[in-house]
């Protein structure tokens, strides 16, 4: 599925230019969970970016099913974004002013689906997740596990076939993240999605097939079965 | 989800959506006052114009008294000398309206035949002046004089005088007695051309407790009192004579000072006017909109004042209200990175949060109009009520109503000596006409769109600025933003 080729990423700033890439080379095969792991500010994150079409590395190729993200159109990309990938986000990121069903909804507005369509399928993405009985709830109406819920919701409504997720267990309490983490290897297994999941946190990345492990920019020890 | 998602947003930020909803409230709502006040000014310029000028005059035309040239004088007071009769004695002479001369009938017939010449009637306009006083002279020895021969008449005077003008009665509809509405008794008719016949207006009647079927001697011949005159807008002249009459009596046989003209359309003014000056180069030509020019008084202080003060201080505002706008919604965006950000990265294109954010400037906008509109129509309400009275004085060569009176003081006061002569026009004082107008505020239809659009312009403004700075997020710098 994806096949990355020396890529680099760097930012200019103030104080100089940064390097939060450097030469990666990284494949990921169709159906794998895999965990990104490595220390804060490593380049964990950005290299999620790459992989989800967030951003363009400055330098290097991201295939993605044959096709560079890299050098795709901002258009296409957005289009990929919409039918392909699922993010999950340490901060939850949900729409605050948006109910809990609007907020998993809104992933099908860019698909062009019917409203009283998304209405059923954002419905039923919640009650797969537990909380069908939290429909009309705001986000600060829910807790923090609720949130990351509704966020899995809305990342797997569309049917996407990656899920990339930044820190899902970063802000809740031990019980919580093993919810969490354990909600989405069941769904990877159940589904057979590709789920990138990005964590610091070494019980969580346990539950990954294989670990990549970056510091400062690179990979550097990648287990068994990885054929970059 | 775009209307839920606007109408969630507006709610959330309610504080922000009432103080750039105000903001722009204020500024259209003085732009429609200020609107409003420059409309009812112009109502009451034309208001003056037509009180003076008559209804339907496109131009006028004059003869200007020129420099060094004396104007025509009421003629002498024959008040007796060597009479020693010991009456009071009270004498009137008609003299012209201040600052013209009179032109020849025929100068009419040579406006009439401009191409864009349409109707042309003359007037006159004559100041009767009264003078009334004991001329007896003293006894020798008696007197500020003192000894034999004795000093000079130090007679105790009063002098009135009221305005006439003699108008063409075959031709009512235009010149100044057609701004004015009979209020007793009967208009002139043609059969009065040369009859000793009189229309006053009403507040003349009033001051001088007249009533229709009264007599005015005028230079020694009584005139009857056949209807009261009133104006909407205040009585510019004291009695209308027909013209004829009005010549007969002053001694100006076949003289106009004024001249009315209309012009075959609102467009030919102008040629109108060229072709005039072309034809009698002598003469002055003006048009209503140059005569609006010389209108002095508070109508005008008051006409500058829309026009300079109100018109910048209402640009001033409405930027200064866009401006906020603009800022409060750039702003809200960049509250809202992070928002914008997740919803690329779940695929919204950038045109999808830009016509978010625009919708949401947008209602701000619509909602700033409705408020402003309001707004507007209050001070609009708020002028008419509150404004006072204005006045509005022309000072031009036709004759105004109630020249300077002045009363003879005490003895060392003004003498004027035995068949002595008032100074003329020319040289004594310019004739000013000045009318009295409420102002009001009229809210019209185009003030009311002009505001609507406005609002949409203000809103599409804002909405732009934030849109602009929320269509150049990119998802990965607004998801690395944190709050």
């Amino acid at each position: 599925m994806y096949q990355l080729t020396g890529v680099t990423k760097r930012y200019h700033t103030k104080r100089g230019p940064v390097t939060a890439l450097a030469g990666v080379d990284l494949s990921i095969a169709d159906g794998e969970m895999i965990a990104i792991q490595g220390p804060t500010g490593h380049g964990k994150t950005t290299l999620l970016q790459m992989l989800g079409g967030l951003d363009r590395p400055s330098s290097g190729q991201v295939l993605f099913d044959g096709e560079d993200l890299a050098a795709m159109s901002e258009s296409r990309l957005t289009a990929l974004r919409a039918r392909s990938f699922g993010f999950i986000f340490q901060t939850f990121n949900l729409i605050p002013t948006l109910t809990a069903v609007e907020n998993v909804e809104a992933a099908l507005v860019p698909l062009g689906v019917p409203a009283a369509q998304r209405r059923e399928r954002a419905a039923a993405a919640l009650a797969e997740v537990g909380l069908d009985d939290r429909l009309d709830h705001l986000p600060v109406e829910l807790s923090g596990g609720q949130q990351q819920r509704v966020a899995i919701a809305r990342a797997l409504v569309k049917q996407p076939k990656v899920i990339l997720a930044d820190e899902p267990t970063g802000n809740l309490d031990e019980k919580t993240r093993d919810d969490i983490i354990t909600m989405i290897e069941n769904l990877w297994r159940e589904r057979g999605l590709t789920v990138i999941v990005v964590t610091h946190d070494s019980a969580v990345a346990r539950r990954a097939q294989r670990t990549v492990r970056i510091t400062k920019g690179t990979v550097k020890v990648r287990t068994p079965g990885n054929t970059g | 989800m775009f209307l839920t998602y606007l109408k969630r947003e507006l709610r959330r930020r309610t504080r922000q959506t009432l103080v750039v909803v105000v903001g722009l409230a204020v500024g259209i709502g003085l732009v429609i006052t200020v609107n409003a006040a420059s409309a009812g000014v112009a109502d009451a310029q034309s208001q003056v114009l037509s009180s003076l000028y008559g209804v339907g005059t496109d131009i006028t035309v004059t003869q200007r008294v020129q420099p060094g040239q004396r104007g025509e004088g009421p003629g002498p007071f024959d008040f007796g000398s060597g009479d020693t009769s010991s009456d009071v004695v009270t004498q009137d002479r008609l003299m012209l309206g201040g600052g013209v001369t009179p032109m020849e009938s025929a100068t009419i017939a040579t406006i009439l035949e401009q191409p864009h010449v349409y109707r042309a009637v003359g007037s006159l306009s004559l100041t009767d002046i009264t003078v009334t006083g004991d001329f007896t002279p003293p006894e020798p020895g008696q007197g500020p004089g003192g000894g034999p021969g004795g000093g000079g008449v130090r007679p105790q005077i009063d002098v009135n005088s009221f305005s006439i003008n003699g108008v063409d009665v075959t031709a009512l509809d235009i010149g100044p007695l057609s701004s004015s509405s009979l209020t007793e008794g009967r208009a002139f008719t043609a059969d009065d051309a040369t009859a000793p016949v009189a229309l006053v207006s009403a507040t003349y009647a009033n001051e001088h407790g007249l009533a229709v079927g009264d007599t005015l001697t005028i230079t020694g011949t009584d005139v009857t009192i056949v209807g009261l005159a009133s104006s909407a807008t205040g009585d510019s002249v004291d009695v209308y004579l027909p013209l004829g009459t009005a010549q007969a009596l002053s001694g100006q046989t076949d003289k106009v000072t004024t001249i009315y003209v209309q012009a075959t359309s609102a467009q030919d003014v102008a040629a109108a006017e060229s072709e005039i000056q072309a034809a009698l180069p002598e003469v002055t030509v003006t048009t209503a909109s140059e005569l609006a020019e010389q209108i002095s008084g508070s109508l005008s202080s008051a006409a500058d004042l829309a026009d300079n003060l109100g018109r910048w201080l209402s640009i001033v505002v409405l930027v200064a209200a866009f401006a906020v706008a603009a800022l409060l919604t750039m702003s809200g965006v960049s509250r809202r990175v992070r928002e914008f950000g997740t919803l690329k990265a779940i695929g919204w294109r950038g045109r999808r949060i830009v016509g978010q954010v625009m919708g949401e400037s947008l209602v701000h906008g619509l909602l700033g109009g409705a408020l402003g509109i309001g707004l507007g129509v209050l001070g609009a309400f708020l002028v008419s009520s509150l404004a006072p009275e204005l006045t509005a004085t022309v000072t031009s060569g036709f004759g105004g109503r109630g020249g300077p009176a002045f009363a003879g003081g005490p003895p060392g006061g003004a003498a004027v000596p035995p068949g002595g002569e008032l100074p003329g026009p020319g040289a004594a004082f310019r004739a000013a006409s000045t009318v009295a107008v409420q102002l009001s505020a009229p809210v019209t239809m185009t003030a009311i769109g002009l505001a609507v659009g406005l609002a949409l312009v203000g809103g599409l403004v804002a909405g732009g600025f934030g849109a602009w700075r929320a269509s150049h997020l990119r998802p990965a710098d607004a998801l690395r933003r944190i709050d």
